[in-house]
């Protein structure tokens, strides 16, 4: 390899470490993005044209091609996506970065067969690239509600990790016979994308983020390990980079819901003896309101939270919020946003939506910013929230989501639930919240009900 | 056994230490992010696996023009690489470029 090549490899090293750290902080977080994009175009550039090979015109033109239509594609997905769609979008573009990678096992399989550290690494990248492939698949599918049933097989547990077992198994098997057979590589590919389907088809769409979080980690790995194969530095380093952020990103949001990995993934949520006797017990009753109720008291308020979460976003209701948010400000009340860490479809998804919608970045306020405040609110507008705003996570320890941090909405004066029915949350379990004699009850999808109080604003 | 696994640690040392320090940078580097940017962030780590475009490049450029399943799979391989590079760093700028206007 040239010397040169080795040297923009590095920089384009530089340049990821760089951009994922500046990622890390709002000020910096655009100018990260863009400086790690110009080390990968670096990378991608040097790699066709600094090298020492006798390459006839037509691999470069179709190179070129190549490029081309990927970026053009790729392009127009990113620019017309909407915001809510987001995690099925990470979603889609991690499988792409899975399927490059297994289908770069297939070139090389045939060529390294022969020698077993290379060829331990070659199907190591094809069953990984091939997992993410098709998981990301199938988590692109759940969330866009094209797969909208979970899929539970009886024993699927016990089924999935055998099958993986005898993946590795055979995988061994081929590496120590090395013969360069074409079944053998189909089946290793098939294996992979068989056990993507059946590694994310019983796992819930609200787990759903992390599950696109742990298969962009794998993706880097798959990256990484094709790095070592090619002995490449900026793939191998680039790779393990998103490999073990990855990781630490996912960790990040099981703990923020109060999850483990491992329950996220072989799904234990409300199956346990605590969330069949929550749902079982009497919690007094409910108390429904009206627009026009709901307005009045908003109207008359001088501190109102807003806590926005999944149930905004389904409903695609972040611009109606906003316009609710500008009409209280112009009457003089001091109005929030409460954003907890997995508001939205994925931690920090929220941000995003409202940033879309032009709510001002000052007006959004961190879990641990805001709970001191709920004590002053008079009004606390709750919109398509649950599990996040669960007083049970405080005071039920047999609750499956004790301990996990929530908004102390409850200490506010008047609390304002929307929601479309009294149906528990993802977890499953009721929300004493919503019996409080301080809660009233706002049904309706979140769009309609916020653009009835808006129009019963305006007339007061 | 034993010695094959020493062979196999010293021919590969350089990989090895790169391998582990690369995970300590990766950890140290994402470990106190805000939840705020955590969207954007994965968004952005999507970007950067795409990565592995590097080693589609290179299967087109060792192909025999003759070989015509190794120029397609590289082929497609680099589509749905740059697909992932492109669309995935163009979408996060997209978002971030979100919250810079409310500043």
């Amino acid at each position: 390899m040239s010397i040169l090549l080795s040297i923009i490899y590095l920089i384009a090293t530089v340049t990821f470490v760089l951009g994922l750290k500046k990622l890390g902080h709002p000020d910096t977080a655009k100018s990260g993005n863009l400086v790690a994009a110009a080390g990968m175009g670096l990378a991608i550039f040097g790699t066709i044209f600094i090298h020492d090979l006798e390459v006839p015109t037509i691999i470069y033109v179709l190179i070129g091609i190549a490029i081309v239509i990927g970026s053009i594609i790729g392009w127009l997905i990113a620019i017309k996506v909407e915001m809510t769609k987001m995690p099925e979008l990470v979603s889609l573009f991690n499988g792409f970065g899975g399927a490059s990678a297994a289908l770069i096992g297939m070139v090389e399989f045939s060529k390294t067969i022969d020698d077993s550290l290379q060829a331990t690494t070659i199907i190591s990248g094809i069953i990984i690239g091939a997992i993410t492939f098709s998981g990301s698949l199938i988590a692109w599918g759940k969330l866009n509600g094209s797969l909208k049933s979970v899929v539970k097989i009886p024993q699927y547990n016990i089924i999935n990790n055998l099958f993986i077992i005898g993946i590795i198994i055979f995988a061994g098997y081929v590496i120590t016979t090395g013969v360069n057979s074409p079944v053998f590589l189909y089946s290793l590919l098939a294996g992979g994308l068989v056990y993507g389907i059946l590694f994310v088809l019983p796992i819930g769409g609200a787990d759903m983020p992390v599950v696109i979080s742990l298969l962009n980690s794998l993706t880097g790995i798959a990256a990484a390990i094709t790095g070592v194969l090619y002995n490449n530095m900026v793939m191998l380093v680039g790779g393990i980079l998103v490999g073990s952020a990855g990781i630490i990103l996912t960790v990040a949001m099981c703990k923020a819901m109060n999850r483990t990995l491992g329950s996220v993934i072989f799904g234990s949520f409300g199956l346990g003896p605590a969330g069949i006797e929550g749902a079982n017990k009497t919690l007094g009753t409910i108390k429904s309101t009206t627009a026009s109720d709901a307005a009045i008291m908003m109207n008359y308020a001088t501190n109102v939270i807003i806590v926005p979460g999944y149930g905004l976003a389904v409903a695609q209701a972040q611009h109606v919020i906003h316009e609710l948010e500008e009409m209280l400000t112009a009457k003089g009340i001091n109005v929030k946003y409460a954003i907890h860490p997995v508001a939205g479809r994925m931690p920090g998804h929220m941000n995003v939506l409202l940033a879309e919608s032009n709510v001002q970045y000052n007006m959004l306020l961190e879990m641990d910013d805001i709970n001191p405040q709920f004590n002053n609110a008079d009004v606390v507008l709750v919109v398509g929230a649950n599990d996040v705003v669960n007083p049970a996570a405080h005071n039920n320890p047999t609750s499956p989501i004790y301990g996990m941090p929530i908004l102390d909405v409850e200490n506010a004066k008047h609390i304002v639930v929307n929601k479309r029915t009294m149906n528990a949350g993802y977890a499953g379990i009721e929300n004493e919240l919503f019996y409080n004699s301080k809660t009233s009850m706002l049904f309706g999808d979140a769009k309609a009900a916020l653009t009835d109080l808006v129009s019963e604003l305006k007339g007061m | 056994m034993m010695n094959e696994l020493i062979e196999l640690i010293s021919n590969n040392l350089k990989i090895i230490y790169i391998i582990i320090l690369s995970t300590f940078v990766g950890i140290e580097v994402i470990k106190s992010i805000p939840a705020v940017l955590h969207t954007p962030l994965m968004s952005g780590a999507n970007a950067l696996s795409g990565v592995v475009i590097v080693g589609a490049i290179l299967v087109m450029l060792h192909s025999d023009p003759e070989d015509y399943v190794a120029l397609t799979l590289g082929f497609i391989a680099v589509v749905l690489g740059i697909l992932n590079v492109f669309g995935g760093f163009t979408v996060t700028n997209r978002m971030l470029e979100m919250f810079k206007k409310k500043k």
